[in-house]
């Protein structure tokens, strides 16, 4: 673990800096082509309806109207991200399963054009009873979603690990507690967007994408199209959250549309459609039941969920089993049950969105163990650093856990947040809360089966050897990426950061990588990209060697200089010896590719949580509650993480910032909600509360020494992980605040004031019965007194 | 009030000028077009971003008559013959703006989908009041969201330009 590190380690400005603050960084919807057409998608209004009949031709005889097409002018073959549950079609044929399924498409002159066209395409719809409830979604009788999955079930997981209901039988206490989490959406600032043009039978697609490898998979497969005709292209990408992983329509009926038109055009989404598209965070009912030993030692625990994954599986199945499946891992137990029901109900698909699966499920562990420590007297802090995850151990599902720093972040994060203190101290109103949570480094497996490597990576050097061009199918889409994986590439091959270029995300003209998901990039991509600079240094120390004289492994190569490790003395610069070798051994380029180890058990499931490695953190958070109206305010947030080496500080912080900045959401503000017929009741950003700067307390993010030996230099996650604890975090102040226990997200304020109303009128109805009690202990001890006048005073007339 | 054209179909068009980052433009729009689209369509200036088109999100921010505006609830007619700064004004003679120098070095952009907005929320705010308080930074840029950042390097970013430290201590 050396630490004279020249490049990495340090806070350097974004590569992409200057474009986007001067606006010169293009997205998609900012590009133009010549000749280019505008096109939009008819969506469903109903949530659950036949369809009867579609007539375009009213919308075709529109001026300015290019092409209309339906399910008649697409490939029929079903599509989605979930390679075990394709259940999607680019248009619908036969029914509508949401306020918002694709019906139809068209390309017009304008955008204007467009909405008029759209309006004057006729569908006729049986409306049918929707299923609008997960809860009930399973029970007999409820609509169906889909035909083919009988009581509306998507998903269906038990897995039980030790003897769960032996050691609940010995436990010293049990504990069952029930929570329900909200859908919430990842409302990127930038909506999505697609340019499609042909140029024969390649097809190009410029997309707001967190993975064009797996857009391209998917679109050629649709197609009916050899990979290699296929190009997706990533321009800048504002944001995306998970939101942005799997094709939409606009590729799709894009594609078709500039087929059929023979010119580029471009299809999006407005702010509604986005949410509409959604595939947010599922809505959750969460039972969980741990049993533990007298000092608060977790002996068993069991899940028990529901998850309302709306008409489509988009990534869903994942989700379910990662619901369950990340539980383990902050904690070290070796019982555990996990049951899991994922059901289609006719609302807006749920997918993947930060912490994926995993913060919902943390929010109802967290507050249930907070639940058990106050049962058994214990500190909140204290229930977590005994039953704290140790390193280089497995989890009972089969997870092995190399680096881990759990016990350090908890024991570091209560001495910034001055727990022991306030947990004294502060007055009522006043609380503070303690949660952890830990994150794959990367997804063990792909989305869908391949032996193909995770990532892989090209370093050209420019011939004179004053820059050198890093190509990676990685995908930059806010968290930094393109800059810390031009600060790798200058690591490993001895040279400057500032002299770094990089061509990123396109899959013609990069190396295979899978994208941004499961916090992934740092850790493979950079292992990609170190094997890459590495094989750069050795030709140039090669180079070097023959230049000098001198043995190459007498020589190194740092900041862009060579040099005698052992005698010092004429150094060459890097420049130089670049350009000998362009000269007299051509292009200096440098390859590298990663595929992660095998990884994980060989039950059902198996596969979804396994990583190379795990981060961990711990969050306080301290508010104080207005009893009268149950707002929360925010006092202030501390959070240590466990991430491994850190590459540049500046941006690593950024990620907690921002991942407990919508895990904060998630935890007070954010919901989407629904009326009674599927339609989406708040599908903008005034109304779907995203915190603002007025909102957000001060946030203080700090990391522990840590070092991965699996990873590039010691790297692992951060990205999602500070997500993870956020909700639990706030459950548990608000519980020690007020003594009340909000037991489902979002904790609004009416919650918590519902909540404090019901306890004050428990409390009253308390006080009430127990004064007829007396009342009545001393009628009767005046009746007693009576017949025994001796009775003493004190029992004659309690206080 | 602007000249008015009525095509061959009854659509009234309106001949306007925009001081766009001191260039004047002479265009024809419609009533309805608002002063996003005419941008970001008619003069190709996307650094003006797109993001809700109700007035929520604040990517659309631009400066009008020196006043940060939602540029996607202002009609490109109501802007007419007035001054008015986008992100692609802010650089002088090749050099960025302290704000933007600042945003950069403390790590205050991620994505970059809201920095544009940010960027001339925070600098109309520095013009007015060259040294406000962290809640007052707060406020002025409240109408701007960011998804990526908590806006905490963001807020330090415009303290910090505030007080002449363009650059952080840990960089």
């Amino acid at each position: 673990m050396s630490d004279n590190h020249k490049v990495i380690g340090r806070s350097v400005p974004r590569i992409d800096g200057p474009e986007k603050v001067t606006g010169a960084a293009k997205y998609t919807g900012d590009l133009k082509f010549p000749n280019m057409l505008y096109g939009k998608i008819l969506t469903s209004p109903h949530a659950h309806a036949r369809i009867l009949s579609i007539d375009t031709s009213a919308a075709e005889r529109l001026p300015g109207v290019k092409a209309v097409i339906t399910h008649k002018d697409v490939p029929t073959l079903k599509y989605g991200l979930s390679p075990a549950r394709w259940d999607e079609s680019i248009f619908c044929s036969d029914k509508v399963r949401f306020v918002g399924d694709k019906v139809a498409a068209v390309a017009c002159l304008d955008e204007d054009t467009c909405y008029r066209a759209l309006k004057l395409i006729k569908v006729e719809y049986e409306v049918l009873p929707a299923a609008l409830d997960f809860l009930h979604a399973m029970d007999e009788g409820q609509p169906q979603v889909h035909e083919e999955y009988a009581r509306n079930i998507n998903t269906e997981i038990h897995q039980e690990f030790g003897d769960v209901e032996k050691a609940l039988a010995e436990a010293h206490h049990v504990r069952t507690d029930t929570f329900v989490g909200q859908r919430t959406y990842q409302s990127p600032i930038e909506p999505h967007s697609a340019i499609s043009m042909w140029d024969g039978e390649k097809l190009t697609i410029y997309s707001s994408t967190q993975s064009p490898h797996y857009f391209q998979h998917y679109i050629a497969r649709e197609f009916d199209m050899p990979m290699g005709d296929v190009r997706i292209i990533k321009p800048y990408l504002g944001g995306g959250f998970g939101g942005k992983l799997e094709p939409t329509g606009l590729e799709f009926a894009g594609a078709v549309l500039a087929k059929l038109t023979g010119r580029p055009v471009r299809t999006f989404y407005d702010r509604a459609e986005m949410f509409a598209h959604n595939r947010g965070r599922h809505a959750q009912y969460m039972e969980i039941t741990t049993g533990v030993d007298k000092d608060g030692k977790i002996l068993a625990a069991k899940a028990n969920f529901i998850m309302d994954g709306g008409a489509y599986t988009s990534l869903g199945i994942a989700s379910a089993y990662y619901a369950g499946a990340l539980l383990p891992l902050t904690y070290e137990f070796d019982n555990y049950q996990f049951d899991m029901f994922r059901v289609y109900t006719n609302l807006p698909a749920c997918g993947a969105q930060r912490g994926h699966g995993a913060p919902q499920p943390k929010y109802a562990f967290e507050s249930h163990l907070d639940n058990v420590a106050a049962d058994l007297g214990i500190d909140p802090m204290d229930i977590r650093i005994i039953n704290a995850r140790r390193p280089n151990t497995v989890t009972p599902n089969d997870f092995r856990v190399n680096s881990c720093k759990i016990k350090e972040c908890l024991e570091r994060v209560r001495v910034m947040s001055g727990w022991d203190e306030k947990k004294k101290n502060l007055p009522h109103g006043r609380g503070i809360g303690v949660a952890t949570g830990s994150f794959v480094t990367g997804a063990g497996y792909p989305i869908y089966r391949t032996d193909l490597p995770h990532a892989a990576a090209f370093i050209k050097v420019c011939e004179d050897g004053t820059a050198a061009t890093l190509y990676t199918g990685s995908v930059d889409i806010g968290q930094g990426s393109d800059t810390v994986l031009c600060q790798m590439a200058a690591e490993a091959m001895g040279y400057r950061y500032e002299q770094m270029k990089i061509v990123a995300a396109d899959t013609e003209i990069t190396p295979l990588d899978f994208g941004a998901y499961a916090s992934r990039q740092t850790y493979m991509s950079g292992a990609a990209v170190k094997q890459a600079g590495e094989e750069v240094k050795r030709q140039i120390l090669d180079m070097a060697s023959s230049m000098l004289g001198l043995p190459a492994d007498d020589l190194d190569c740092g900041d862009g200089m060579i040099f005698s490790k052992s005698r010092g003395g004429k150094s060459l610069t890097f420049e130089e010896v670049a350009r000998k070798h362009f000269v007299l051994r051509g292009p200096l380029l440098g390859r590298g590719s990663y595929t992660p180890p095998k990884l994980g058990g060989s039950f059902k499931g198996a596969a979804v949580g396994t990583s190379p490695a795990y981060s961990f953190g711990a969050q306080v958070g301290e508010v104080a509650i207005d009893e009268e109206t149950g707002e929360i305010s925010v006092v202030g947030i501390w959070d240590v993480h466990d991430c491994g080496k850190v590459i540049n500080p500046r941006l690593l912080h950024g990620q907690v910032h921002g991942a407990l900045y919508m895990g904060m959401g998630e935890a007070v503000w954010e919901e989407v909600l629904f009326d009674d017929k599927g339609r989406i009741k708040n599908a903008e950003l005034a109304n779907y509360r995203l915190l603002t700067a007025v909102d957000m307390p001060p946030i203080t993010s700090e990391v522990v020494d840590s070092y991965e030996p699996s990873g590039p230099w010691g790297v692992k996650e951060v990205g999602e992980g500070a997500t993870n604890p956020t909700l639990g975090m706030f459950s548990n102040a608000i519980f020690d605040a007020m003594g009340v226990r909000v037991n489902s997200l979002p904790l609004s304020y009416e919650k918590v004031w519902r909540a404090l109303k019901e306890k004050r009128e428990r409390e009253e109805a308390a006080q009430r019965e127990q004064d007829a009690r007396r009342e009545a202990q001393g009628r009767r001890a005046d009746a007693q007194r009576e017949t025994d006048p001796a009775l003493p005073p004190l029992y004659a007339n309690p206080a | 009030m602007a000249q008015a054209i009525t095509d061959k179909d009854g659509v009234k068009r309106y001949l306007i000028t925009l001081n766009v980052n001191g260039d004047a433009h002479t265009l024809l729009v419609k009533g309805n077009a608002i002063l996003t689209n005419v941008l970001r369509e008619q003069l190709d200036l996307t650094g003006t971003k797109k993001g809700c088109e109700l007035g929520d999100c604040g990517s659309c921010t631009v400066l009008l008559d020196g006043k940060p505006v939602d540029s996607c609830l202002v009609l490109a007619i109501e802007a007419d013959g007035r001054e008015i700064t986008t992100i692609e004004g802010v650089m002088e003679n090749g050099r960025l703006d302290a704000i933007q120098e600042s945003m950069i070095n403390h790590a205050a952009v991620q994505c970059g989908y809201c920095t544009p907005g940010m960027v001339l929320s925070a600098k109309a705010l520095l013009t007015r009041n060259p040294n406000p308080s962290e809640q007052e930074v707060r406020e002025a840029i409240s109408g701007n969201l960011c998804r990526c950042t908590g806006y905490v390097h963001i807020v330090e970013a415009v303290m910090a330009t505030a007080q002449g430290r363009l650059t952080p201590d840990d960089h």
